[in-house]
């Protein structure tokens, strides 16, 4: 399956020493949905505007829906967080800058989304609440039908019923046209849901990367007495002890059980982000998982 | 007869990832009798409406349960389940279920949770010795 988003050495430095991204190999398959998790300022941003062509590589490479992001830009819908668009504006008009400026724009589709959610043609974009704005600025990327969604906390400013209809729209793009969607946000319960592969940033570098149910069934959480992975060779990616019990996250790629005297579990889905979020940074692996 | 999407739900925040879980409820309701050979189930498109989860989770889950022949795929028709599933539904489950739900009644009186009573079942399937060389209990969850 051809690489819907591939980056090899890929950074960009803020100035002259400020990296908000370095060494960033990536290599997402087609068809994915892919939760982008870190802390503010771990270059989540960063890492979506230069797939969006909009921010210089400073070093290495990236490929966005098959090519250079600047030779894609028909092909790759991107939301920037906020969802910023022309305050003065009318609805309709932002979408039929949305028309004009894409091929293949559906603008039939997108009048009728906006007229579903109940938003009127004339109001000012200045007139609507964050959540309509976000659902106008996702109404654009949605009728621009995208290989590449970059989605930059879409659903931050959305109720819980508009959330779920956006989920609806964003899968049917997926299933009908094979999109590839790449999606930041903090709320990582609601991930487990949404996305089936996973990055981890952290301190402008890849922690994690892969598909998510393998990527779970290579980790283990084991529980034992008051520092029980000292010495044990456990490769540990964070650990916590409360009431003389410490629990660790640990990546075991072989079939290796704890001893007795431990109690194993596999990691639900955000044990193990919050683990790879958590952890010290020191002992963290370097290399993306396959 | 198809079968309502109602059938699948999701626990978020489990540590059994969410295809699993579905394919497990498939497993379960054919062990119960629920569904039987021949039952449409919903379409990926109506499992992924119901329950706003990812396609591609449904899916996987769909060809888990195809690979295990529990289901067959009609092309533009639907899934159904197998006329002969590798799991067939267990004439003695309702035998079997009657004192454990007792059991399970005793053990919820004895303060247990919900995760405490799973865990217990769990020993009980890994560990067929287990209870026998402990020591007395103090009685039941503090």
């Amino acid at each position: 399956m051809s690489a819907a988003l591939r980056c090899a050495g890929l950074g960009h430095r803020y100035g002259r020493r400020l990296w908000g991204l370095r060494d960033c190999d990536l290599d997402v398959p087609a068809g994915r949905v892919v939760a982008l998790v870190g802390p503010n300022g771990s270059g989540k941003t960063t890492l979506m505007s230069m797939a969006a062509g909009l921010l210089p590589v400073t070093e290495g490479t990236v490929e966005a829906a098959g090519g250079a992001p600047a030779r894609r830009l028909d092909r790759i819908g991107f939301v920037a967080q906020d969802a910023p668009l022309w305050l003065r504006l009318r609805v309709a008009d932002v979408l039929d800058i949305g028309r004009c400026m894409n091929r293949g724009f559906d603008a039939v589709m997108a009048a009728e989304r906006v007229r579903r959610l109940g938003i009127r043609p004339r109001a000012r974009i200045s007139a609507l609440s964050g959540g309509e704005r976000a659902q106008v600025a996702l109404t654009l990327v949605l009728a621009k039908r995208p290989e590449l969604f970059l989605l930059d906390e879409p659903m931050a400013n959305l109720d819980p019923l508009a959330r779920r209809e956006f989920l609806g729209s964003m899968f049917e793009a997926c299933q009908e046209t094979g999109s590839t969607v790449l999606y930041s946000s903090h709320a990582v319960t609601e991930l487990e849901r949404v996305c089936d592969y996973l990055i981890v940033l952290r301190a402008g570098r890849v922690r994690l990367a892969g598909d998510i149910d393998e990527l779970r069934s290579r980790h283990r959480v084991i529980r034992g007495p008051d520092g029980w992975p000292a010495g044990g060779g456990w490769q540990v990616i964070s650990q916590h002890t409360m009431a003389g019990q410490t629990t660790a996250l640990v990546r075991c790629d072989d079939a290796r059980r704890p001893g007795p005297g431990l109690q194993d579990a596999a990691p639900a889905f955000d044990e193990l982000v919050l683990g790879y979020l958590d952890g010290d940074t020191a002992t963290l692996p370097e290399e993306a998982a396959a | 007869m198809v079968l309502e999407v109602a059938v699948f739900r999701i626990d978020a925040g489990s540590d059994v990832p969410i295809y699993r879980q579905l394919v497990q409820q498939v497993r379960r309701d054919v062990m119960l009798g629920r569904l039987r050979p021949g039952d449409q189930l919903p379409s990926v498109k109506e499992v992924v409406d119901a329950l706003s989860v990812n396609p591609n989770t449904v899916v996987k889950a769909f060809s888990e349960l195809e690979h295990q022949g529990m289901i067959v795929r009609r092309q533009g028709v639907g899934t159904f389940l197998a006329a002969a599933p590798p799991l067939a539904s267990l004439a003695v489950a309702p035998k079997l279920l009657a004192p454990l739900a007792r059991w399970v009644e005793r053990a919820r009186q004895d303060g247990l949770s919900a995760e405490q009573i799973r865990m217990l079942l769990e020993v009980a399937l890994d560990e067929p010795a287990a209870g026998q060389d402990d020591r007395p209990a103090a009685g039941g969850a503090a």
